[in-house]
C-alpha cells in the first residue's frame, strides 16, 4: 500500500469519528435534567424565551430531526447563538482561538526543551542514581493540579520577584513570549513526565541497537554519539507521544487560561459555565474534539512522511 | 526524598561481581517487598489513608464549624496549620478534605474499571462487528480532551458528587477497554483458551474464569495512574465550584478559598495542593512498582 492510499484511508476513518464527536456534543443537551430550555434559562426563563429555544433546537420534534437540524447548522458554520453574549458562537470561538493555539504550541516547545536533556541524562546510565532521580521527580508533576501550580508560580515569580506578568496575553510576538511563559510552563510541567518517560524508553532502545555499538567501536565520543546517533532516532517516538497526548495538552490549557486570564477558548468555556451559557460550552467541546481528531491525523501522516521505515501494511 | 537514594541502592541487586550471587539476587527482585518504588508508594499512601481515616481521633475540631474569633490565625500549637478566613482549623479541613476526595476518587475508579473491562473483553474475544462498534465508540470518546469532557458533562448534569461519578465513568472506561481488548487479542490464541473452547466451556466462563485472571494485571496497573487523574479531576471541579459543594471540605475548594490570601497566608493554598501532589506521587510509585514487578523477563 502506498503513502497516498494510507493518507486517504486515514481520512476516511476520520469521518465516523468526527460524526461521533458531533453526536456526543448533540446529546449533551439531553443529559440536562428536566426541560433543558427551562434549566438553561434559569431565573430568566420567560415563556417566550423558552418557546424560542424550543423552536431553535427543535426540542418538540423527534431526536433524528433535532440532530439533522444541529448538523444542518454545523455544516453552515453556525455553532449556535450565545445566551450571554447574544452573538454567534462561531465568531466568539474563532476570535479566541489564537491565544489557545499560542499556549498549546508554547507549552509543547517548553515541554520538549525541558524533557530532552532530562531523558538523555536518565538514559545515559540506566539504573544509576541520576536515572532514578529523573524517573521519580517528574512523577510529582503527574499528580500536580495545574491551577495550583499556576497560583504558586503567579505569587512567586509574578508577584514576589516580578519576573513575569501575572495575567494576560501580552501584545506582539515577544510580548506573548513574555506574558505566556508562566501559563505555558504550567501546562508543560504536566506534559513533561509523559515525554520524559517515552523518550527515555526509546533512547534505551536505540542505545541497544547494533549501529550504536558499531559507532562506539569506531570510537565516536560519548556526547557526539548521543546527539548524532541516539537523539535523532529516539525523537520520532517522542513526537508521536506528543501527538497522542494533544488531548491531554488541550485539556490542560482550559483551567490554566482561567487562572492566568488568557483570552482563549478554555477561558471562554469556563466563563460560559459560570454564566450557564450552554450553546458556548457545547460548541467549545465540539471544537476541541475536532481539533484533537485533526491533530491525530496530522501526527500519523507526519510520522509516515518523516520516517522512511514506516510500512503501510495496516 | 530519601526514597530515591534508597531505591538507587536497592535497585541494583546484580552489582556483586560473582555470577552465583547475581543468580541468587535475581528472584529476590521479583518479591514485592523488594521493589523500592512499590514500597515507597505503599508507605506514602498508607500514611495518608491512616491519617484521613483516623481524622476524628487526630484532631479535636469540626471541619465545618466556623469560629470567627479565630479567623486567619497563623500556625500555632492549637492550630497546627493555622485557620482559614472563617476560623476553621486548616489541618482538620485537610484531613477531612482528604477523606472526601480519596473516598470519591477510589469509588469513581471502580465503575469505569468494571465497564471498560467488560466491554474490552467482549470486543477482544468476539471480534467482528461488536468489536468494531465498541472501538469506534472508544475513538470518539478519546477524541475529547479528558478535562474538557468531564467539565462539560458535570456542568450539564449539575454540580455534585453524583455527576462526578457519572462523568468519570462515561469518559474513563475507554482506557480500560483498550487495554483489556489488546491483552485478550493476544491471550485468546493461547493453548489454554483453545483447550477450554474445545472442552465446550461457555464463552462467559472462558472470559471470566480463564482469560480475565490472566489479563487483568495491566488494567490494575493503569488504574493506579487513573486514580491520580480522577483526584485531579475532582479537585479541579471543586476549585471551579462544580464539584464538592461547601461547606464540605475538600482539597480543591480549600485551594480556591485560600487563593485570595496567597500573599499573606500562603499555607491556606500551598498545603492542600501539596497533599494532592504527595498523594499523586504515592499512587504513581505504586503503579510503577507494580509494572516493574509484573514485567516478564526482568
Amino acid at each position: 500500500m502506498g503513502r497516498m492510499t494510507f493518507v486517504f484511508r486515514r481520512l476516511l476513518l476520520l469521518v465516523p469519528t468526527a460524526l461521533g464527536v458531533t453526536i456526543i456534543t448533540f446529546f449533551m443537551i439531553h443529559l440536562i435534567p428536566g426541560d433543558p430550555a427551562r434549566t438553561i434559562l434559569g431565573i430568566h426563563a420567560t415563556p417566550r424565551a423558552i418557546a424560542i429555544l424550543h423552536r431553535e433546537w427543535g426540542l418538540d420534534r423527534p431526536l433524528v430531526d433535532q440532530y439533522w437540524l444541529y448538523m444542518d447548522r454545523l455544516v453552515h458554520g453556525n455553532l449556535g447563538t450565545s445566551l450571554y453574549y447574544n452573538t454567534g458562537v462561531s465568531g466568539l470561538v474563532t476570535s479566541r482561538l489564537p491565544a489557545t493555539l499560542w499556549l498549546i504550541i508554547y507549552a509543547a516547545v517548553l515541554g520538549v526543551i525541558i524533557s530532552v536533556p532530562l531523558a538523555m541524562i536518565a538514559a545515559s546510565r540506566k539504573d544509576a542514581v541520576r536515572d532514578h532521580v529523573v524517573r521519580v521527580v517528574p512523577l510529582l508533576g503527574l499528580g500536580m493540579p495545574a491551577f495550583w501550580l499556576a497560583l504558586i508560580l503567579q505569587s512567586e515569580l509574578g508577584v514576589r520577584y516580578q519576573l513575569f506578568p501575572v495575567t494576560g496575553y501580552g501584545s506582539g510576538f515577544f510580548g506573548h513570549l513574555h506574558s505566556m511563559f508562566l501559563p505555558s510552563l504550567t501546562v508543560a510541567v504536566a506534559l513533561c513526565p509523559v515525554i520524559i518517560r517515552s523518550l527515555r524508553a526509546s533512547m534505551l532502545n536505540v542505545l541497544g541497537a547494533d549501529f550504536v555499538t558499531t559507532a562506539r567501536a569506531k570510537g565516536v565520543p560519548g556526547h557526539r554519539l548521543f546527539v548524532r546517533h541516539v537523539l535523532r532516532n529516539a525523537v520520532i517516538p517522542a513526537v508521536t507521544v506528543l501527538g497522542i497526548n494533544i488531548g491531554f495538552l488541550i485539556g490542560g490549557t482550559v483551567i490554566v487560561e482561567q487562572v492566568f486570564a488568557i483570552p482563549g477558548v478554555g477561558q471562554l468555556m469556563i466563563n460560559s459555565i459560570f454564566e450557564r451559557d450552554f450553546p458556548v460550552v457545547q460548541a467549545v467541546a465540539l471544537v476541541f474534539g475536532i481539533m484533537v481528531v485533526l491533530v491525530n491525523l496530522l501526527t500519523d501522516v507526519a510520522y509516515a512522511a518523516l520516517d522512511p521505515r514506516v510500512r503501510f501494511d495496516r | 526524598m530519601s526514597a530515591i537514594s534508597l531505591s538507587a541502592g536497592a535497585g541494583a541487586p546484580d552489582s556483586p561481581p560473582k555470577e552465583a550471587a547475581a543468580e541468587r539476587a535475581r528472584p529476590r527482585r521479583h518479591r514485592w517487598y523488594r521493589q523500592p518504588a512499590l514500597m515507597a508508594g505503599i508507605g506514602i499512601i498508607g500514611v495518608i489513608l491512616v491519617l484521613v481515616i483516623a481524622a476524628p481521633l487526630i484532631t479535636p475540631y469540626n471541619p465545618d464549624t466556623p469560629n470567627f474569633s479565630a479567623a486567619l490565625v497563623g500556625p500555632s500549637a492549637h492550630h497546627l496549620l493555622g485557620t482559614d478566613q472563617l476560623g476553621r482549623d486548616t489541618w482538620t479541613r485537610l484531613l477531612y478534605g482528604g477523606r472526601v476526595d480519596l473516598h470519591i476518587a477510589f469509588l469513581a475508579v471502580l465503575l469505569p474499571f468494571v465497564l471498560g473491562t467488560i466491554l474490552g473483553s467482549v470486543a477482544g474475544y468476539f471480534g467482528g462487528w461488536i468489536d468494531m462498534i465498541i472501538m469506534r465508540l472508544v475513538d470518539i470518546v478519546v477524541a475529547f480532551p479528558f478535562f474538557v469532557l468531564i467539565i462539560a458533562l458535570v456542568f450539564v448534569l449539575g454540580p455534585g458528587e453524583r455527576s462526578i461519578y457519572i462523568a468519570i465513568t462515561l469518559v474513563g472506561w475507554v482506557s480500560y477497554a483498550r487495554i483489556i481488548r489488546g491483552e485478550i487479542l493476544v491471550a485468546k490464541r493461547q493453548e489454554y483458551v483453545l483447550a477450554a473452547q474445545s472442552g465446550g466451556l461457555s464463552n462467559l466462563r472462558i472470559i471470566g474464569r480463564h482469560l480475565l485472571p490472566n489479563v487483568i494485571t495491566q488494567a490494575i496497573i493503569y488504574a493506579m495512574s487513573d486514580i491520580v487523574q480522577d483526584i485531579l479531576a475532582i479537585v479541579t471541579l471543586s476549585y471551579l465550584g462544580l464539584g464538592i459543594q461547601p461547606p464540605t471540605p475538600d482539597w480543591g475548594s480549600m485551594i480556591s478559598n485560600g487563593q485570595n490570601f496567597l500573599t499573606t497566608h500562603w499555607q491556606l493554598t500551598t498545603i492542600p495542593g501539596l497533599a494532592v501532589v504527595v498523594t499523586g506521587l504515592g499512587l504513581s510509585l505504586i503503579g510503577d512498582g507494580l509494572a516493574d514487578l509484573m514485567r516478564p523477563g526482568q
